[in-house]
């Protein structure tokens, strides 16, 4: 056992949160996966900090947490403003910005 | 000769040109708002330019005068001045130029009174005046070219003034591109003076010629007479001229009978010196002046149409002119006295076939004609002097120059002498006969009229000046080669004559001409007179006239020579030109647009899509960084 | 300073919570149902906050739980309510090869990441923080002393950021209505009696036996009302009352009157299914 294996495991949960992103179309699944990559970071974060022997690493996982608050906070109301005009929550729905 | 500088009048005959220039200028950039007095203004700056001139040439007595008007380009060693040379040589051209100009201005007054764009007519001619005066007054070849080029625009837009008809716009084209074969020679002539001698005035080439190559000398030479007989409508480019005639009868009255086709010969007069430095050129000029001779008389022959007759008249009579110039020393002045002569009988002779046209309905097909005399007295009377001018009868104006050329032919004493004065002698018959049927068809016989034509003679403004061209026609021979001789006149520009050995007596000579000229009179009342004339060209006619009816040939010659190459080469360029070069211009854009909206296709609008691609970066960059920390 | 040796205790945690969260997190993107999915989303982070708490960072353990499950979590399944109607994603890929090419990738990815980060910290000496934190000093002392000092200015900036987020957010989520055109009780009152059916819809579980809102209404004869189904809610089976016997055989007047099946637009509000 090891500081590595929480590395390995915060890689992991990154990664599955970014092929959810890829797979998923409801917006706020991919939402859920985007703060599943986040909190993989804060336990990057949290791990190294542990190692270094500082605490900067647990503020800036505070800091984190901070950013994806406001950012959950926004990108909902994003969501709901599209679901409103466009009846749909689905990522691949609003397409129309393209060639 | 030296030239001394201008004084009193003469300093002012830049007014000459700048008269007519500002008329045009007026006229043009008026508008609408000048067209009830254009005609008048325009009339009245020629008869003012033509006042002055007169005044000048009182003044002239034999000088030569150079008028220095202004630096035209001063530039470390070259030096051009722009100026005027005011010598018996011009003052004859000028008061030519102005003195025809004014009475056919007046003329046209009345010719185009029904024209809406009389204004720009008159707008046009005086363009023409305008650069003619500086083509002849120039005192250096690059003044010269630009009136030369001014009046072949001038010519350009009054051939085509009636541009709505297909023909006359064909024929405008084919008179300007057939004129640019021309000038090339001339633009090519004075680019090697320029090169070879540093100066392109008359003075400083004249007085080097002598210390140039003969080959250079002999290649100026060949390169003005290009020039020459494209403005002057000779041998080899003489097709123009006679499809000139669909321009306003007035113009080819001025343009294309009395001045700007003589200026060839002004040219090689003027270029005397370098001409007396190369036998070969002056051997070209005398080929060319007896073919053309010969060409347009006999084509002359044939045709039906009142103005091609004058036309190919017209060529035929610059021909007897470069035959004149080409003899040398002895036949300028001849060549010039006819220039004169014939200026106001084929002025005079085109103004009454327009007089004919006008009340003909503006039909020009002398089988339509007949029986004028007794309707058109006046027209009758004063085409029927400058017939007689042209023909060279007894004691009017062409017997006394044209004899004065056959002269000069037989007196160079060879057999190309003989052979050359014979020639001129036959086409003196020629001219008499195709006039004499020119004559019958459209003044005597039985009236051959459309149905609703009703023939009238003219108002007096177009009579009055073919009153005046016809005394001048009758008078000019006399009054320039006996009363005034020409001769003296013109000593400071040629020298002193030599006196000439006469190889045949000129009475001998005179009456072999009037023989011929009878003989030719005889057979066209035999052919023409006596019976009747079909309304229309009878087909079944002999080779020779077949050929006579379409020139020679000459436009069949120069389509398959150099049109239909032409023609072809240009296709292959085009086709290059397209599938080459446009091929390979428009392949890469082609290629590059569709490459690049293929390209555009991955942005679809899907965001997956793009975080997909995202995804893939992030793996190349980490498997990257791995191998160069491993590596 | 001497390396901390992981105990035994962490280890246990680690293996034990290690699959938990692994399994939420891919709970959470296999599952159809968004609501599933952010349930398995709360799983994994609340793994992760004891991990915060093992790895001697408890204040972040606890704000991991408080803010991300509690807050953010609870707003992610308001939003889900009021938009969630049609939240199950469909089974088929749109993208032709978005999910193969996603899986290659996110494979490579995890391998390429896992096994760097393992080769890189292979063997990584800890540190530990026994010495910034822990005897007099908390860990919420430590966080506090650096976030107040070195970090200060982006403390401060990140207030702006939340004032900016909460603005943002009601200038989006806001409706604009125009005044004066919501309808007065008197036009809305007009409206419904100018329409076909000015009573009510029948509430569900009317004659049923469950009060469900997915069990609809019967009617009189048994059949289900659909005026009374629930929007976006499959209508349950509706397990009826035992009939009154003997009604039928009878020959009461009601079956005199033949009424037992009745044309559809006899019945108020009654449709055929």
């Amino acid at each position: 056992m090891s500081l590595t294996h929480y590395l390995v495991l915060a890689a992991i949960l990154f990664t599955i949160g970014a092929v959810g992103v890829l797979v998923r179309r409801n917006a706020i699944v991919v939402f859920m996966c985007v703060e599943l990559m986040l909190n993989s970071v804060n336990l990057t974060l949290v791990t190294f900090a542990r190692a270094n022997g500082t605490v900067d690493g647990q503020v800036m996982a505070f800091f984190v947490m901070v950013v994806a608050a406001a950012e959950v906070v926004v990108g909902l109301a994003i969501i709901m403003s599209i679901y409103r005009t466009r009846r749909s929550a689905s990522v691949d729905d609003a397409n129309l910005l393209k060639y | 000769m030296e030239t001394v500088p201008a004084d009193g009048l003469i300093a002012a005959s830049w007014l000459l040109i700048a008269l007519p220039l500002a008329g045009a200028a007026v006229l043009l950039l008026g508008g609408r708002r000048t067209d009830r007095w254009g005609h008048l203004l325009g009339t009245g700056t020629v008869v003012a330019a033509f006042v002055l001139g007169l005044l000048c040439t009182l003044q002239l007595g034999g000088r030569r005068v150079d008028v220095d008007l202004f630096t035209f380009v001063s530039t470390g060693s070259l030096d051009v001045q722009a100026g005027l040379l005011f010598d018996p040589l011009s003052a004859v051209f000028v008061l030519l130029i102005t003195g025809v100009g004014a009475l056919i201005h007046v003329y046209s007054i009345g010719y185009m009174a029904h024209d809406p764009r009389r204004r720009r007519f008159f707008a046009y001619l005086n363009l023409f005046v305008a650069a003619m005066l500086l083509l002849v007054l120039g005192d250096n070849f690059v003044a010269l070219y630009v009136g030369w080029e001014g009046v072949g625009l001038a010519s350009y837009l009054l051939i085509a003034f009636w541009h709505e008809r297909p023909s006359a716009a064909t024929a405008a084209k084919k008179a300007f591109i057939m004129n640019r074969v021309g000038d090339v020679g001339l633009a090519l002539a004075i680019f090697l003076m320029f090169a070879q001698l540093g100066t392109v005035s008359y003075d400083g080439v004249f007085g080097a010629v002598g210390t140039l190559a003969g080959g250079t000398v002999t290649a100026i030479g060949l390169l003005l007479l290009l020039g020459a007989c494209g403005k002057s409508g000779q041998f080899p480019l003489q097709a123009w001229l006679p499809d000139a005639m669909e321009g306003p009868t007035p113009v080819s009255a001025l343009i294309h009978a009395a001045t700007m086709v003589t200026a060839g010969v002004y040219l090689i007069a003027r270029c005397a010196p370098i001409y007396d430095e190369t036998p070969t050129a002056r051997a070209v000029v005398l080929a060319v002046g007896a073919i053309t001779l010969m060409i347009g008389a006999i084509a002359g022959c044939a045709q039906d149409d009142i103005k091609k007759v004058l036309a190919y008249s017209t060529v035929s009579q610059i021909g007897y002119m470069f035959l004149a110039v080409g003899l040398g020393p002895v036949g300028y002045v001849a060549g010039l006295a006819h220039l004169l002569t014939h200026g106001f009988f084929k002025a005079g002779l085109f103004l009454g076939a327009g007089s004919v046209m006008h009340a003909m309905g503006d039909s020009v097909d002398m089988r339509r004609f007949g029986g004028l005399a007794s309707r058109m007295k006046v027209t009758f009377v004063t085409f029927g002097l400058g017939y007689l001018a042209l023909i060279g009868f007894p004691f009017l104006s062409g017997f006394y120059t044209k004899d004065a050329i056959i002269e000069a032919a037989f007196d160079r004493g060879d057999g190309w002498g003989y052979l050359l004065g014979g020639v001129a002698i036959l086409a003196a018959g020629l001219t008499a006969f195709y006039m004499t049927r020119l004559m019958l068809m459209t003044f005597f016989g039985r009236p051959r009229w459309e149905p609703g034509v009703h023939p009238h003679e003219s108002p007096t403004v177009m009579t009055a000046p073919m009153v005046l061209l016809a005394v001048g026609s009758v008078l000019a021979g006399f009054l320039l080669v006996v009363a005034f001789p020409l001769e003296s006149w013109l000593t400071p520009v040629f020298g002193e004559p030599e006196e000439a050995e006469h190889v045949v007596a000129p009475l001998v000579v005179s009456v072999l001409v009037t023989v011929v000229m009878a003989l030719g009179v005889l057979t066209a009342w035999l052919f023409v007179g006596r019976r009747e004339v079909p309304v229309t060209a009878p087909v079944r006619v002999s080779p020779v006239t077949r050929a006579a009816r379409r020139a020679l040939y000459a436009d069949a010659v120069n389509e398959s020579l150099f049109m239909r190459p032409g023609q072809w080469l240009t296709r292959a360029l085009v086709f290059v030109d397209n599938r080459g070069v446009d091929g390979a211009v428009n392949g890469l854009a082609a290629t590059l647009g569709g490459s690049s909206s293929r390209l555009g296709r991955t942005q679809t609008g899907f965001v997956r899509s793009y975080a997909l691609s995202m995804l893939g970066g992030a793996v190349v960059v980490a498997g990257a960084l791995l191998a160069v920390t491993a590596g | 300073m001497n390396d901390v040796v992981i105990g035994t205790g962490e280890a246990v945690v680690f293996w034990v919570l290690g699959p938990i969260a692994l399994a939420g997190a891919l709970g959470m993107v296999l599952s159809r149902n968004a609501v599933h999915s952010a349930l398995w989303l709360v799983n994994t982070m609340l793994a992760l906050g004891v991990f915060y708490v093992v790895q001697e960072a408890p204040f972040l353990g606890a704000v991991q739980i408080i803010v991300y499950t509690g807050a953010i979590m609870i707003l992610f399944l308001f939003v889900l309510m009021l938009v969630g109607r049609d939240s199950s994603d469909s089974v088929v890929e749109t993208l032709r090869g978005q999910r193969v090419a996603a899986i290659v990738l996110g494979l490579g990815f995890a391998g390429l990441i896992g096994a760097g980060v393992a080769r890189a910290t292979q063997g990584l000496p800890v540190t530990g923080l026994a010495g910034v934190q822990g005897g007099e000093t908390s860990n919420i002392e430590a966080i506090a002393e650096v976030l107040f000092t070195r970090y200060l200015l982006a403390f401060e900036v990140t207030s702006a950021l939340l004032i900016t987020a909460a603005v943002g957010a009601m200038v989006l989520a806001h409706i604009e209505r125009d005044a004066g055109t919501r309808r007065t009780q008197k036009e809305l009152s007009r409206a419904r009696f100018l329409t076909g059916r000015p009573q009510t819809l029948p509430g569900p579980g009317v004659y049923a036996r469950g009060n469900s809102v997915a069990a609809p209404a019967l009617l009189p004869d048994g059949r289900l009302t659909e005026d009374s189904f629930a929007t976006g809610i499959e209508p349950q089976e509706v397990e009826q009352m035992p009939r009154p016997t003997g009604r039928a055989e009878l020959g009461t007047p009601d079956a005199a009157l033949g009424t037992l099946d009745p044309a559809p637009s006899d019945i108020p509000g009654g449709r055929d299914r």
